[in-house]
């Protein structure tokens, strides 16, 4: 039985019982590696599994899909053609495709700058201990706990144009009543920005919050010490430390925020007049509401490999941070 | 199995291994076996199953009394499956994919083209099914390349609703052309209240709703750039800048716009009448109902005709599929096409179902007639309205806020023609 001099072989490798081993006879060290190395599978099997499952074959699928012709009639005879880069370019030649890609654009960049100021903002104050801190701050995680479509839903009626709370009470403080919101093409994609800012801003504050409990106190008070200022010593001290902290904010946020969909087809459908289209709602459109699903696929991988240069410079930080 | 070794301390180490090595293999393995053997399904010999949208509690309900009572006429066992009516398509597709398509499917008229057009539906002839007493519009309405595939139960269309003590207070009468409607609708605008709502959102919805407009003128969905759809854009764009719509018609569902109409901000509404229901929850609200008005008197009034209709896909088991047939043909049956119209307040699909309809809700009356010169909405472009409603969603919603028609419909056939 191979067990049983791969059992023995393992001794000479401790350290610990030198003698225990060399006294039977020699066993094959390579038969040991193999064996341990069977064990780390064993372990990792499961993850590889899964992952190879779930993630690995929807992405080739999706990859092969964006070089075919994907239609309805395909799920009745399994016959995809291969079209080469026929999908590609008719999402290219489609004005539709650059305009969605500057407003992905647009609204990840103005969601994660708002997100990130506002909940950097309210993490400092709640460092402060004040009464019913606490409970300020488990109010304020109540966005985040709202499913993003009924968020949609609440803030599309807030946001009306005639009969929205929102307007009226612009109006009743004198100022314009009547903004449009989410009626001119002009408006609408900085209000789904501003609902996913207010969305966002719980999971920014919560990781700051946390990040900022690390920081020692000490480095403040000698900070203090030396006569800086409130504002050096959190530009100087603070925020280095934090750094970490806030890479993990800003790319989870950005992972998050590029792929929008629900939010906007809650909102606006995309509308009016395209005007709040993003990668997500296209991808949307050209799968589900065309049924042309290598159109969809081509979206969508550009999707993934934007979410994937941001995953290898996450990856790259964090190795730093270690080192 | 392994020696017991001079310390016992190999033993400790070694074991454990494989004692979890191996289950988890097992696990694993086992997982990924039942994932994969999850996609195909045995079908139940007697258990017959009719899969539609009929996730409300009421439409679920009046389906399930209806396959009763189908059940036993026919000495089978009906199923009802019901799935949202926005994932019905694509969850048929997967099923198609793992062969477990239902027996009897219920699509929305503007998708079934794109399944038929995929092969995945029967003629509905070919299973014996006849379209006696069933008007050429409807016929229509469930063909796809001059073949029947779906048998319509009842259909619905939009019409105008309008609040009747608001128009008689103003001594105003219910506008049957577009100039009286714009002049009706300007004078009810006053204070917090518009005169008309209507949808223009970027969805199916502002289509729908824009068809009767761009049809009665004269217009048509496989040329969007004509003068008469212009023409027609322009008067809900006339309507905006008056002020009788309101700004917000862009954001608006049809749901929305029966919010407004029911909470008193609009005096009129186009809207269909599945909402009927709701509005006579509403104590108080005294509302009529009138076929759209047209560009001038003498016109038809030309609505799209909505709904969804019963089709048999293709399974490949011809003995099941004449029995769909036969499901299709109790449920789409003069006495329950009645029972379900009188239910959802719609317009029943046969000509004799609909003369004792007509006699049991006198007061939707305009609405049978509005029926009567309704279009389908695929029956010109097939498959291909998918395309023509983005490009027209887009299209409307650029000249509603500031584009000139003519530029925004040319944009629009471009995007059609170009196939993006």
């Amino acid at each position: 039985m191979s067990s049983t001099t791969a059992s023995a072989a393992a001794l000479p490798a401790d350290p610990q019982t030198p003698t225990a081993g060399v006294a039977k006879k020699p066993v094959d060290p390579r038969s040991a590696k193999r064996r341990k190395s069977l064990a780390q599978w064993g372990f990792i099997a499961p993850a590889v599994i899964f992952m190879a499952l779930f993630f690995g074959y929807p992405l080739v699928r999706n990859i092969v899909m964006s070089f075919q012709d994907y239609s309805p009639s395909t799920f009745f005879t399994g016959e995809a053609p291969f079209n080469g880069l026929d999908n590609w370019n008719n999402v290219f030649s489609d004005g539709l495709f650059g305009k969605a890609l500057w407003q992905t654009i647009l609204f990840t960049v103005g969601s994660l700058l708002g997100q990130f100021c506002i909940g950097l903002a309210l993490a400092v104050f709640f460092t402060r201990r004040f009464p019913l801190n606490g409970i300020l701050r488990s109010l304020i995680l109540l966005p985040w706990l709202v499913p993003m479509v009924v968020s949609g839903i609440v803030w599309r009626r807030i946001f009306d144009q005639d009969t929205g709370v929102l307007n009226s009470f612009l109006g009743t403080i004198g100022l314009p009543g009547d903004t449009p919101w989410l009626t001119s093409t002009s408006m609408a994609l900085i209000s789904v920005i501003l609902v996913n800012i207010w969305i966002g801003i719980p999971f920014n504050m919560v990781i700051l919050y946390g990040g900022l409990q690390e920081v020692p106190k000490e480095l403040n008070e000698a900070a203090a010490l030396d006569g800086a200022s409130a504002w050096r010593t959190f530009r100087s001290v603070t925020l280095p430390m934090l750094k970490p902290v806030i890479t993990v904010v800003l790319v989870l946020g950005f992972m998050s925020t590029v792929k929008i969909l629900d939010l906007v087809l809650a909102l606006t459908d995309g509308g009016p007049a395209d005007s709040t289209q993003t990668l997500g709602t296209l991808t949307y459109q050209n799968s589900f509401v065309q049924m042309d699903f290598g159109a969809g696929a081509v979206v969508g991988n550009i999707l993934i490999l934007i979410s994937a240069v941001f995953a290898v410079f996450y990856l790259r930080v964090n190795r730093n941070e270690g080192k | 199995m392994t020696e017991p070794s001079p310390d016992g301390r190999n033993r400790r180490r070694s074991r454990p291994t494989r004692r979890i090595v191996v289950p988890l293999t097992v696990v694993s393995a086992i997982v990924a076996g039942t994932v994969l053997s999850g996609c195909g399904q045995q079908r139940d010999e007697d258990v017959f199953t009719v899969m539609n949208s009929s996730t409300d509690e009421s439409y679920h309900r009046w389906d399930g009394d209806t396959l009763k009572r189908c059940s036993k006429q026919l000495g089978i066992t009906i199923e009802q499956q019901s799935v949202p009516a926005a994932q019905l398509m694509t969850k048929a597709l997967r099923m198609a994919s793992s062969k477990s398509l239902p027996d009897v499917l219920q699509l929305d008229a503007s998708e079934m083209p794109t399944f038929a057009e995929a092969g995945g539906l029967i003629p509905l002839k070919d299973l014996g099914l006849t379209t006696t007493d069933i008007p050429e519009g409807i016929v229509d309405f469930g063909s796809f390349d001059g073949k029947y595939y779906g048998a319509a139960r009842t259909v619905n269309t939009l019409a105008l609703f309008y609040n009747k003590d608001t128009l008689d207070k103003a001594g105003l009468k219910v506008p049957t052309t577009w100039a009286e409607m714009q002049s009706t609708a300007k004078e009810l605008t006053q204070g917090k209240r518009y005169g008309l709502a209507l949808s223009a959102g970027g969805a199916e919805d502002g289509v729908f709703q824009f068809t009767p407009f761009m049809w009665s003128n004269g217009g048509d969905e496989s040329k969007l750039d004509t003068p008469e759809v212009a023409e027609a854009l322009d008067y809900w764009k006339a309507l905006l800048k008056d002020g009788s719509l309101s700004k917000s018609t862009v954001n608006w569902t049809q749901a929305d716009v029966n919010d407004q109409f029911m909470a008193g901000n609009a005096a009129m509404m186009i809207n269909g009448p599945w909402q009927v229901e709701t509005l006579n929850a509403k104590k108080g609200l005294n509302w009529g109902i009138a076929e759209i008005p047209v560009p001038e008197a003498g016109d038809d009034s030309v609505g799209p005709l909505g709904g969804g209709v019963l089709t048999v896909p293709n399974t490949g088991d011809t003995e099941r599929e004449k029995t769909a047939a036969k499901i299709i043909g109790c449920m789409a049956g003069e006495q329950e096409q009645i029972t379900y119209a009188l239910n959802s307040w719609m317009v029943p699909a046969n000509t004799k179902a609909a003369a004792v309809w007509r006699t049991k809700a006198p007061e939707l009356a305009a609405l049978a007639g509005q029926v009567s010169t309704a279009r389908s909405r695929t029956a010109k472009v097939g498959a291909q309205w998918s395309s023509v409603s983005l490009a027209l969603q887009s299209a409307f919603q650029s000249a509603l806020t500031g584009t000139s028609s003519e530029a925004a419909l040319k944009r629009a056939q471009q995007q059609v023609t170009s196939g993006n």
